[in-house]
């Protein structure tokens, strides 16, 4: 990831908390836009979490890894600790691979 | 500035360490995946420092490390960031009206920060909650990821410790609250189910932003949009 890349997403990461509190009460966002912004950011995130579980490259990822985002997400859902949370996806996938699973 | 440990209660202090803690995990295994997937220690730390905001950090490298191009990984990282800018207006008051608070507190808005901020009442407080939360974080957060990075430096093979679970894991406790709401759940199923069927096809990077194209879903006119004004009415 070339440094121009970092450097565009920092600056315009930026822009973005910058505006509030510059403008202040100056501007309201649109209840309309805020909502827009919302349901983006929901599906983008659903869509990594979907791709980044099933899928390498072109291909499927095998099974091991969608497992463990299972038992991670069945723990999220049951509002357990976050730690538990990360430690029980990785150690899933590390035991299902352990024993013999791709 | 004196009356910032006053104001603040230890439960606050507390759930603000558990979080940091939280976040630490995650910005360990960030480093570490990043750089053990073959990226540089210094793309991860100058990141996580300068972009400080750990779903669009892995949204953006997810992209790299799965081959897309880096204009790609820029546009998914900024379209994450974007729920920064109506965080910014709400919390513009805890942040202060000066220039030399506005422009470092600025930098501290993300998720974390404004939940807490959220949770107090009267300006003080706010203020308080928001330096204290917005400033432990960015120091855990980034000794976590440079941690991590050293470590994936020398771990060879962090699939065997299942690290490359984390990443989807860590998104998907990110975004689980928002799917309660039936419209952003059924756009977000759309656009997943877009994605993971485009990947096969199409050059890495894009299947992501193809899935924006859920959104149709949200943008029918039908669907009545909530005044997003926070006060309900008959608190004034």
């Amino acid at each position: 990831m070339p440094l121009l890349a970092i450097a565009a997403l920092a600056a315009g990461t930026y822009a973005f908390r910058l505006a509030g509190p510059v403008l202040g009460r100056r501007l309201r966002i649109p209840g309309r836009v805020q909502r827009l912004l919302a349901v983006a950011a929901a599906v983008l995130l659903t869509t990594l979490v979907a791709t980044g579980a099933v899928t390498e490259g072109h291909g499927f990822a095998g099974w091991a890894r969608p497992a463990g985002v299972l038992v991670g997400g069945a723990l999220a859902i049951r509002r357990a600790p976050f730690p538990l949370v990360v430690i029980a996806a990785a150690a899933t996938t590390a035991i299902l691979r352990l024993a013999g699973v791709p | 500035m004196r009356s910032f440990w006053r104001t603040i209660d230890r439960g606050t202090l507390r759930d603000i360490g558990l979080v940091c803690l939280a976040d630490a995990i995650v910005g360990a295994s960030f480093g570490a995946i990043t750089v053990s997937g073959g990226l540089r220690p210094w793309v991860p730390i100058s990141m996580s420092v300068l972009v400080f905001a750990g779903g669009a950090q892995f949204a953006a490298a997810g992209v790299v490390l799965a081959g897309g191009g880096p204009a790609a990984a820029v546009l998914a990282g900024l379209v994450l960031n974007a729920r920064l800018l109506p965080y910014g207006f709400t919390v513009a008051d805890a942040i202060g009206d000066r220039w030399w608070t506005r422009l470092p507190g600025a930098h501290l808005i993300v998720d974390e920060s404004l939940a807490f901020t959220l949770r107090q009442q009267g300006r003080e407080r706010r203020r308080a909650a928001f330096w204290t939360c917005g400033l432990t974080l960015f120091l855990c957060w980034n000794v976590a990821v440079a941690a991590g990075a050293l470590a994936g430096a020398v771990m060879r093979n962090t699939g065997a410790f299942g690290l490359d679970a984390v990443f989807p894991t860590v998104l998907l406790a990110l975004v689980l609250p928002s799917l309660t709401d039936r419209g952003t759940r059924n756009a977000a199923l759309l656009g997943a189910v877009i994605a993971v069927a485009a990947t096969p096809f199409l050059p890495a990077g894009l299947p992501v932003l193809l899935a924006l194209a859920g959104l149709v879903l949200v943008l029918r006119p039908a669907v009545t949009v909530p005044d997003a004004d926070p006060v309900p009415e008959e608190v004034r």
